[in-house]
């Protein structure tokens, strides 16, 4: 337990060019990037010598490029150390080197990412470069549109479908001068949490080739942990984003519901939906949100409000915060290797002087039947779009109109969209509306209800992000056993808060595993100061697959 | 699991308008029967006096200035269209 270099993961990661990282052995010392020691980890103490071998400058110079971090970058773009031409290259053939196993991307169009390098470095030679973003090159779930290229929600039924606009959060990413990077996989329509469910390929986890992702933002998670990517945009329904960010070692945010536009995102249940990021630390977060966050016209949902700088709130906003342990999500069903690293995690944050408090939400086991009427009664309603008239799959063989609509339909949607509709339709129809809609829509209010009680008493919530790390494709063929994967997710969307998944460690099986932290609303930055306490001081997140 | 007896897919699949084989509508039936039975739990709860939430923050009376925005080129709107024919879109006929 003396946290040398040589047993050091991170070491062994900045030494090995070309060659990165190894799982981390979670009973061994680990040297966060600054060189801090880490009580809980057991390292005693951090050298100054060790510190200047390791890290004589900074940022952190042996990690390849397409491993560093948003903020790395930044510094080393604005000291002109090197280009966002040569960074969007390293990420390309990074890229070309691992997606014939990731398979993250439905498409990328490396041509039009260099031509957007090539405009970045010229902005910054000139002098005008825009920000942290400029030059960085940010990867898109494929139901984000960009104009001019694919937008298929991964479904038959888009598989053709160019964008004629932008995004309101791709246009801003483009005013921050990104680079924007790639069409990532999800299940269809993002409806499930393995990327099964793509009509195109699985994606794989880049910690075990036989393991999910998770979902529906798959693709998004596995790009980056895989270096596809410096960071990546998804959508978060009921834990779209924070699920497959927990199974693949990377951090990732559902803001509160209205921070960030929704125009130009597919919509599956337009009062759960809500894009966020995900990054390689909880400043690169902070950094991504700063530039998607904001009130827009075009999204009648979208709340005025001002925009704290976040990044900034992570050094202002010092705690020690009131942290609540809700015990209905420790229960049965969690996995041990989880639950201890969770537990550590807290224990963690009570050194720092924290105050860690028992809460309840009791109508936390009510979550995923309220979800699954409420997300699919809203899907039924957004998806009788496609009826094969203005877009998408059309049928090639109709008798008549109706006809039409009927076979394009079923030609075009897959088994999970098609089951989805089918219970949103139901939930919805004549004579059940009252017994199924409504009930759910009362029971929500209760379990938003459960969240605002307990924030009378602490400022965040702690939770494990998922029950168990990354299970095998295929493992969980029924539905239902699919559905309960998002059971600690679930509830920040039902409530509408913004919540966080950060990893916090390994199985023994060396797959990763997230914790959630649950804020209060439009408070992401106390929300992301807190992530980053912990964050920071761990940068489990720096950790990379070998490939 | 047996399928409750009021799931009626025909019905349902005729009013999302959805063609099924016969294979899909007897498995969806059990995986729907199985989803609405773990559903059921919702009854347990006492939502006597609770007001249904629609929207976590719902804001109502969004107001935009009478004026005409930039639209999309006919051209941009019809690059998806299936069929098209001098700037429309081509559909079945639907009244003889």
């Amino acid at each position: 337990m003396n946290g040398s270099a040589v047993a050091d993961p991170l070491a062994s990661n900045l030494v090995s060019e070309g060659r990165p990282c190894h799982f981390p052995d979670p009973s061994r010392g680990f040297k966060c990037a600054l060189g801090r020691d880490l009580p809980d980890n057991g390292v005693v103490s951090a050298s100054p010598a060790l510190v200047l071998i390791l890290f004589p400058f900074s940022p952190v110079p042996d990690v390849p490029l397409h491993f560093q971090s948003v903020s790395e970058l930044a510094a080393l773009l604005e000291a002109k150390t090197i280009t966002s031409v040569e960074l969007t290259q390293a990420v390309i053939a990074r890229t070309q080197a691992v997606e014939e196993r990731i398979k993250a991307f439905n498409s990328y169009d490396a041509a039009d990412a260099l031509a957007q390098a090539a405009a970045s470095d010229a902005r910054r030679a000139a002098g005008q470069a825009l920000g942290p973003l400029d030059g960085i090159p940010i990867g898109i779930k494929d139901v984000i549109a960009v104009t001019g290229q694919p937008l298929t929600a991964s479904s038959k039924m888009l598989a053709n479908f160019v964008s004629p606009y932008d995004a309101t959060v791709t246009q801003k990413l483009k005013k921050a001068g990104a680079v924007v990077w790639g069409r990532l996989n999800l299940d269809e329509f993002a409806m499930g949490s393995s990327t099964e469910n793509s009509a195109f390929h699985t994606t794989r986890n880049p910690y075990n080739l036989d393991c999910v992702p998770g979902g529906s933002s798959g693709g998004s998670a596995a790009a980056l942990a895989a270096g596809e990517a410096i960071a990546t945009l998804g959508s978060d329904t009921g834990g779209s984003i924070r699920q497959p960010a927990a199974l693949c070692n990377v951090v990732g945010l559902k803001p509160t519901y209205g921070l960030v536009s929704r125009y130009g995102l597919i919509a599956f249940a337009s009062s759960l939906d809500q894009i966020g990021p995900f990054t390689r630390t909880v400043e690169d977060a902070a950094i991504t949100l700063q530039a998607i966050a904001g009130h827009d016209e075009r999204d009648s949902t979208s709340v005025k409000i001002e925009i704290p700088d976040y990044r900034t709130a992570l050094k202002t906003k010092k705690g020690p915060w009131r942290l609540g342990i809700p015990k209905e999500y420790f229960g049965e069903g969690l996995d041990p290797e989880v639950a201890s690293a969770v537990e550590k995690a807290i224990s963690y944050y009570e050194k720092l002087g924290c105050e860690i408090k028992n809460v309840s939400l009791p109508h936390t086991e009510y979550g995923v039947g309220v979800y699954y009427i409420i997300a699919t009664a809203e899907c039924s309603s957004n998806l009788s779009r496609y009826d094969g008239i203005r877009y998408g799959h059309r049928t090639a063989d109709a008798k008549d109109i109706v006809d039409l609509y009927f076979k394009s339909r079923a030609e075009g949607f897959g088994p999970e969209v098609k089951r989805r509709i089918i219970l949103g339709t139901y939930v919805l129809s004549s004579g059940y509306y009252d017994a199924y809609y409504l009930r759910a829509q009362k029971v929500r209010t209760l379990i938003r209800q459960d969240f605002l009680n307990a924030y009378n008493e602490v400022d965040a919530i702690i939770t494990p992000t998922t029950p168990t790390p990354a299970f095998k494709r295929g493992a969980k063929a029924d539905p239902l056993a699919m559905y309960l994967c998002d059971v600690y997710t679930i509830g920040a969307n039902l409530a509408g808060l913004p919540g966080i998944s950060v990893p916090c460690g390994f199985s023994s099986g060396g797959l990763p595993i997230g914790m959630q932290l649950i804020g209060q609303p439009f408070m992401e930055a106390d929300l992301l100061a807190i992530a980053n306490a912990y964050d920071s001081a761990h940068n489990w997140g720096r950790r990379t697959p070998e490939l | 699991m047996s399928v409750p007896a009021d799931l009626n897919i025909d019905r349902i699949a005729n009013l999302a308008r959805i063609a099924l084989t016969p294979e899909e509508k007897e498995k969806f039936s059990a995986q729907l029967a199985d989803v609405l039975t773990n559903i059921e739990k919702l009854r347990e709860v006492d939502v006597t006096g609770v007001e249904p939430t629609a929207h976590a923050f719902p804001i109502y009376n969004v107001w935009a200035e009478d004026v005409a925005q930039p639209g999309l080129s006919v051209e941009d709107a019809l690059r998806n269209a299936p069929v098209q024919r001098d700037n429309m879109i081509v559909v079945p006929k639907v009244v003889d």
